[in-house]
């Protein structure tokens, strides 16, 4: 209320408006008067890129749909239309697709980022849980969107996938056919997929990423040091060591902007495929049911999970595996019981295992992207085995685990 | 120290903040651009050929072209004749601020005398006009000689297709570009120039 | 970090690698040029003449093809293809599924994306590595791709040629076929060399159809690059004259 009649006091249009709807306030809430550390480094420029990317898809995605038709029959030839009969069609389609696959190279750093400074914890679990919403959403919708050109290898992803339903006990075979409504991967399937890729999903995201801004703010930024700057305020009550998001982290920000774009624009123009890792050779094949390409196997921001998939001989087994992967995920808040968040105070046994954690994850997407040899198959099976571990390990180290001493304060740098 | 500071600052928001905007301008050519029509729509929205030498005299037929009717009126002298009289009662007799090619300049607005070509859609608000050959009194116009009527709201052209005073229509019947292959044959669409 | 980037690179590159060779036999890699215009349309002439009585090519359109390779409408329709298709149809065939199916087995595939699904090394190799083979349907074999359905259709060209292989048996009792060289029966009205450059200008073609926009593409990505990397400097710039104020 005082808010509100301090606004108001100005008057004029700016006034006028806010009085009906904070927007002077909503700004300084969230950028001019939001007080984040004065020491953010490279990890920290992958939220605002991700939300860059997040427009990026929206946008592009909505002109796509301008000239694509979810029709079994046409949707291979949609894309080529695109690429070639519609003016710029190209570009617009190769930013999507580029981009999906930048959305998840921002986004698994942006996740490790998490897991270097502890950001996951108290008081921000609920931004790291909501993030792995987020994350999950996304595989959900990259999944989907990747159905939608009709190649063969969107056919045989979405089949194998799909026939990951089929390992739920009990209802396992009729949730099959329900997802696909039909017998096998059809018109149907493709329909109601192109549905949940273009309104349903993006929708939740959208809504998600709010959320996820929302309770981050609320409790305020991490950063490499872990200390919570809050504690140290000055006599008008902002934080000694934090610097006004707006202007300082936008104009950093744009400059992390202007980087990205260089790299995802050199891929865009110059190797839009990435040599079949963005854009795989079996999905300019359209469609065909008899003929199952020769590796299948998922874009390779799946492969890490697919890996942990194939390594398990038994299938309703594999699947669980590769889930509770993911989910073990959303406990990380309570799985590190250590009181220091940042790596930089943590010894080295941490800092060994972070380090093989995610050689593991990296090497087990390799594998996914391999024929399944027996060599690989088992190294699979020995990363997936050390992932859990991992966890597990986390659990007990942290309890009690020796630390540096953390400051109090971000020194200057 | 701090004005220096502040110069170069604003030169650099300046300068980044232009660099920005052309950029973003950039961005927004692709998309603007994609409304464009597609090749496929352009090839679909290429020349069509008609065969004239079947339409009978006072006679019409109907020729699709890019998705609308296009008129095609083999008129009788019968018809022809009176145009020069209807000048008076027309909102531009002479089809100065009509759609037409120049090689329509004239008061058949025709290649030739008796063919007519035109749009078949009301410049008023796109109805398709109708065709009324005879010269007879109508219900629309007592003093009817002959051209189209549109029934939506109510506007009507003489047999070229000028528009009559106190129409809502303000402009004539639009002329495709158009050319003869051969006597019996024109194709729409087609200045003729390259041929 | 560092270290991340540079496994995320290895590993880029890498996969890479793995796409370029499969299972099947490359002898020799091609180098194409999709900028020399006459390449494309020594290609085009190519692929008019020869593949397109069964290969269509359904998403690309003659307009297009002739703008590309600068030739004008006369020049297209009357002088390349042999047809008497529209300027801005499709390359479309007239032969229908069924027919096809009767006559070959199988459909030829549309050779609109091919270079794209298989790669320009493996197209090339299927095109230089027939010979004739008695105990094939089609009298013809392929060394990249054995037991083809379609017959050597340049023979003309090229010429007949058998293939030696030397023949072992390994541990197991299975035969192994390993391929020695090639034996000319009778020459073609190409030398080889001629033959070959016949084969890259048309895998020259397949490459392009697979992607007409490449041609834009890569000549817009430099302006592109330089563009957005005049832009990023500003911003550095910008960036560090805001983080003066920091201390």
């Amino acid at each position: 209320m005082g808010k509100i009649a301090s606004s108001s006091s100005k008057g004029g249009f700016g006034g006028w408006i806010n009085d009906r709807l904070p927007v002077t306030q909503f700004y300084k809430d969230h950028l001019s008067e939001y007080y984040a550390p004065k020491n953010f480094n490279f990890w920290y420029f992958f939220g605002s890129l991700a939300l860059l990317v997040l427009v990026n898809q929206i946008l592009t995605g909505i002109w796509l749909t301008m000239h694509y038709k979810p029709d079994a029959a046409q949707a291979f030839g949609m894309v080529e239309y695109i690429m070639r009969d519609v003016p710029w069609g190209w570009l617009i389609r190769y930013l999507h697709t580029t981009g999906a696959s930048a959305f998840f190279v921002v986004i698994y750093f942006h996740m490790f980022r998490g897991l270097l400074y502890g950001s996951y914890k108290k008081p921000r679990e609920l931004v790291w849980i909501i993030g792995m919403v987020i994350y999950l959403a996304l595989m959900a919708e990259a999944f989907l969107g990747y159905v939608l050109p009709w190649g063969n290898m969107s056919y045989w992803g979405a089949k194998v996938i799909t026939q990951l339903f089929g390992a739920v006990p009990f209802v396992g075979d009729a949730l099959v056919e329900w997802v696909r409504g039909d017998y096998v991967i059809s018109d149907a399937t493709l329909n109601r997929f192109f549905a949940l890729h273009v309104v349903a999903l993006p929708l939740a995201i959208v809504a998600l990423v709010v959320l996820h801004i929302a309770a981050l703010h609320t409790v305020g930024s991490n950063n490499p040091e872990g200390v919570d700057i809050k504690k140290h305020k000055d006599e008008n009550g902002k934080p000694l060591d934090g610097i006004p998001f707006h202007p300082y982290y936008t104009v950093k920000d744009i400059f992390g902007v202007g980087v990205f774009l260089l790299i995802f624009l050199f891929v865009v123009f110059v190797k839009p495929d990435m040599g079949g890792l963005f854009l795989e050779h079996d999905n300019y094949v359209p469609a065909d049911p008899l003929v199952t390409p020769a590796l299948i196997k998922p874009v390779w921001y799946f492969t890490p999970f697919y890996a942990m998939l194939r390594a398990v001989p038994d299938m309703q087994l594999g699947a669980l595996i590769m889930f509770a992967a993911i989910v073990v995920l959303f406990f990380l808040p309570w799985l590190d019981r250590s009181p220091v968040k940042s790596i930089r105070y943590r010894r080295w046994p941490f800092k060994v295992m972070l380090s093989l954690f995610a050689v593991a994850f990296i090497v087990l997407g390799w594998l996914g992207m391999q024929g399944a040899t027996e060599l690989y198959k088992l190294m699979a099976q020995v990363l997936t085995a050390f992932y859990f571990f991992y966890f597990v390990w986390l659990f007990f180290y942290s309890r009690n685990e020796k630390y540096h001493e953390v400051p109090t304060r971000i020194e200057g740098h | 120290m701090t004005d220096n500071v502040n110069k170069s600052r604003r030169t650099l928001l300046l300068s980044t903040g232009a660099v920005g905007v052309v950029g973003a301008g950039f961005a927004a050519v692709p998309f603007l651009k994609s409304w464009l029509p597609s090749e496929r729509a352009k090839a679909a929205g290429g020349p069509v050929k008609a065969d004239v030498s079947k339409i009978e005299p006072g006679q019409m037929i109907n020729v699709m072209w890019r998705g609308q009717p296009v008129f095609v009126v083999n008129r009788t002298t019968k018809q022809t004749n009176v145009l020069e009289s209807l000048n008076g009662k027309l909102k531009d007799p002479d089809s100065e601020g009509s759609t037409q090619p120049d090689y329509v300049n004239n008061i058949y607005r025709s290649r030739k005398e008796n063919l007519l070509v035109v749009v078949g859609i009301c410049t008023h608000l796109g109805c398709s006009p109708k065709y009324y050959p005879d010269l007879v009194p109508q219900q629309f116009d007592t003093e009817w000689k002959g051209g189209f009527f549109c029934p939506c709201h109510s506007s009507r052209f003489d047999i070229s297709g000028r528009v009559f005073s106190g129409s809502p229509a303000s402009r004539n019947l639009d002329v495709p570009p158009y050319a003869f292959l051969d006597d019996n044959t024109i194709e729409i669409g087609n200045d003729g120039e390259q041929a | 970090m560092k270290k991340l980037l540079l496994i995320l690179i290895s590993l880029f590159c890498t996969s890479e690698i793995m796409a370029a060779g499969g299972g099947y036999y490359i002898g020799e890699k091609v180098q194409t040029n999709i900028r020399s215009v006459d390449s494309l349309r020594n290609g085009a002439k190519t692929y008019m003449n020869y593949c397109m009585g069964c290969h269509s090519m359904d998403f690309q359109r003659y307009n297009r093809v002739a703008e590309d390779l600068g030739l004008n409408e006369d020049e297209m329709m009357n002088g390349l293809v042999l047809t008497d298709a529209k300027f801005t149809d499709k390359m479309t065939i007239a032969m229908s599924d069924e027919h096809a199916k009767k006559w070959f087995g199988k459909s030829p595939p549309d050779l609109s994306v091919i270079a794209k699904a298989r790669g320009l090394d493996w197209l090339y190799n299927f095109l230089i590595n027939y010979y004739a083979d008695p105990k094939s349907v089609t009298g013809w074999n392929n060394l990249t791709l054995p037991n083809a359905s379609m017959p050597h259709i340049l023979w003309e060209l090229q010429g007949i040629r058998t293939a030696n292989f030397e023949v072992s048996t390994d541990e197991e009792g299975n035969e192994l076929k390993e391929f020695k060289n090639f034996e000319t029966v009778e020459a073609g009205k190409l030398n080889e060399q001629e033959y070959k450059d016949l084969a890259r200008d048309l895998v020259n073609f397949l490459d392009y159809s697979s992607e007409p926009a490449q041609l834009i593409r890569m000549s817009l990505a430099p302006w592109v690059l330089l563009f957005v990397s005049l832009f990023t400097f500003l911003a550095y710039m910008l960036k560090v004259n805001y983080f003066k104020d920091i201390h």
